[in-house]
């Protein structure tokens, strides 16, 4: 039933100085799939894999509109997710009504921290399930944060959460330094190729699985501006399907690949055992159903 | 009450006591206070302002924007206290000018300095700019539309001057307590906004022209204007001093000035029927 005696409840410490309920759900957050985030001194994009439930399902939607100057990418258990980027969503909208302010990046994710703190230290709540990487854009410039249940919010130059994340980690790091002063296009190209290094061997970016978002000024040689005001503005804009195709064409083409992307993949549906065995379960607790790739039931 | 419980039953509860006992829905208090009537008495609201200041007077100038506003605050017809001070800065870049109750005022000004506190304590975290004069103005304006909805008005007329950093332009505004919101390069408020404001208009137009395009008044220019409205004020707003501060509020931050007096000229007084000693 439990894993060891000290995590009944979340508000026990182990004798190792250990919160388990807390752990299990950073846990959670591992297993979803994988979010990419990265800034430059004019943008902040974010990227996510998305994962279906079965071949009958639409992708499930890992990217939230918080506010005109702020957004969010989703690891973790969705419901949870819609809870907090509600909350989020009427701290914003209080902000502009009271002030007439957008509500600073920084104070919003400090907002949804406070409360996921409070749920780590009061008997009968359980954490989140969720962790969030913010962008966003306020009289400071723009800013990612990760957001993690444990009720900590960090400011970040390049980050990434999620299922295999690690891979994604690696690259960004080898990488960041030249983040500062790209422009977005490229700041785009180094953000899939860090979420590609997070797809298993026989997988790849297509416009099903792959959606962006970005805040700061738009880029007509890249984005459809008829398509979205919002990207007009230099608001929080999402492309995912149709919209983020040219996106991953200019990406395949700044590696040297043949832009239509592997062609292989549309014939080949990937078998349910395969799935069931994937990514993200090297990380499950033993005897834990694993989250595979394109089977999961809860977690995105 | 009495209490239910089986240990304590028959007993009285405490008078602080909020556990419903009997589980009804909805609770039986009232959604504005923890405490029941009963033991609070009935909620007050302000039906007239008591101790009150009169006119404030604001003008955009060259560089800036000058508020003014004279030391009285008068109990009724009473010049009850003489050293008030009606100009309230808030952080580095606003400042209030404020008529109208001064037990008000004085909440007002409390509950501003606790978020601006709070704001400034924020920024320690995430340098971020603090509100802005016009994020402080869309604040008084929900506030006092709120308040006059419940029929608990904040009894005053209040002028908000400030500096914008971002758009590097003086900001200036009015909301009263019936959340009516304006703004205009000159404004006052009260007896000010019939006598002083028209004359603060014709100075301004005179340079700037009525579309606002001309050159705006000189810091000494914009001076002069306001101690001429408030030497017009004292002579003929019985609820006035002649003991004013004037606040200057440019892209270097607020300066109140110290009080100071307007000369002025009773003579012909001494001639008016009904004013000195009775000759005949």
């Amino acid at each position: 039933m439990f894993r060891n005696s000290y995590d009944s409840d979340n508000t026990t410490f182990s004798p190792q100085g250990k919160l388990f309920q807390v752990e299990y759900a950073l846990e959670a957050v591992k297993q979803g799939s994988a979010a990419i985030g990265l800034r430059s001194k004019t943008h902040a994009v974010l990227l996510t894999l998305k994962r279906s439930t079965g071949e009958l399902a639409t992708y499930q939607k890992k990217l939230i509109r918080i506010d005109d100057h702020v957004g969010v990418a989703i690891a973790g258990l969705t419901s949870d997710a819609r809870v907090l980027s509600n909350f989020m969503r009427q701290q914003a909208m209080r902000s502009r009504m009271t002030f007439g302010r957008a509500i600073p990046v920084g104070r919003i994710v400090q907002s949804i921290a406070d409360r996921a703190q409070t749920n780590t230290q009061e008997y009968g709540r359980r954490p989140y399930g969720v962790g969030f990487l913010v962008i966003g854009e306020d009289e400071t410039g723009p800013h990612l944060y990760e957001f993690s249940p444990s009720g900590t919010a960090f400011e970040y130059y390049a980050h990434s959460i999620g299922a295999r994340s690690q891979s994604a980690k690696t690259y960004l790091e080898k990488n960041f330094e030249n983040f500062e002063d790209a422009p977005l296009a490229e700041l785009i190209n180094h953000g899939l190729s860090a979420l590609h290094d997070t797809l298993q061997q026989d997988k790849s970016l297509s416009l099903h699985n792959t959606s962006i978002a970005i805040i700061g000024p738009p880029d007509a040689a890249i984005e459809n501006l008829g398509q979205s005001a919002a990207a007009k503005r230099g608001n929080f804009r999402v492309w995912e399907n149709q919209g983020v195709e040219e996106l991953l064409k200019a990406w395949r083409r700044s590696r040297g690949e043949p832009e239509d992307g592997p062609q292989e993949e549309a014939a080949q549906p990937p078998a349910a055992e395969q799935a069931q065995s994937a990514e993200g379960s090297e990380n499950a607790p033993a005897g834990a159903p694993a989250g595979g790739e394109d089977v999961t039931m809860e977690e995105q | 009450m009495m209490s239910q419980h089986p240990a304590t039953w028959g007993q009285p509860t405490p008078a602080n006591s909020s556990f419903n006992q009997f589980n009804t829905f909805p609770l039986p208090q009232t959604q504005r206070g923890q405490s029941s009537h009963a033991h609070h008495g009935p909620v007050g609201h302000t039906q007239q302002p008591l101790v009150t200041g009169t006119s404030v007077l604001g003008l955009k100038y060259d560089g800036g924007v000058m508020i003014a506003a004279d030391n009285l605050a008068s109990y009724g017809s009473l010049a009850r206290f003489r050293d008030i001070q009606r100009l309230h800065p808030l952080g580095q870049h606003t400042l209030l000018g404020v008529a109208g109750d001064m037990s008000d005022f004085q909440w007002l000004k409390k509950e501003l300095d606790a978020l601006l506190r709070e704001e400034d304590a924020l920024a320690l975290t995430d340098s971020h700019p603090s509100l802005s004069p016009k994020n402080i103005y869309e604040l008084l304006s929900n506030l006092f539309y709120a308040r006059r909805s419940k029929m608990n008005p904040v009894w005053n007329a209040v002028l908000v001057g400030g500096w914008d950093k971002v758009k590097k332009e003086s900001f200036l505004a009015y909301v009263d307590l019936l959340g009516t919101t304006y703004t205009a390069p000159t404004l006052a408020t009260g007896f000010g906004a019939h006598l002083a404001q028209p004359l603060l208009r014709e100075a301004y137009e005179a340079k700037a022209g009525i579309d606002g395009n001309g050159p705006l008044l000189t810091k000494e220019e914009a001076e002069k204007v306001l101690e001429d409205c408030m030497k017009v004020l004292f002579y003929r707003d019985a609820r006035s001093l002649n003991k004013y501060q004037i606040a200057t509020i440019t892209s270097e931050g607020v300066d109140i000035s110290d009080s100071k007096s307007a000369d002025t000229y009773w003579k012909f007084a001494e001639g008016l029927r009904g004013y000195g000693a009775q000759t005949q």
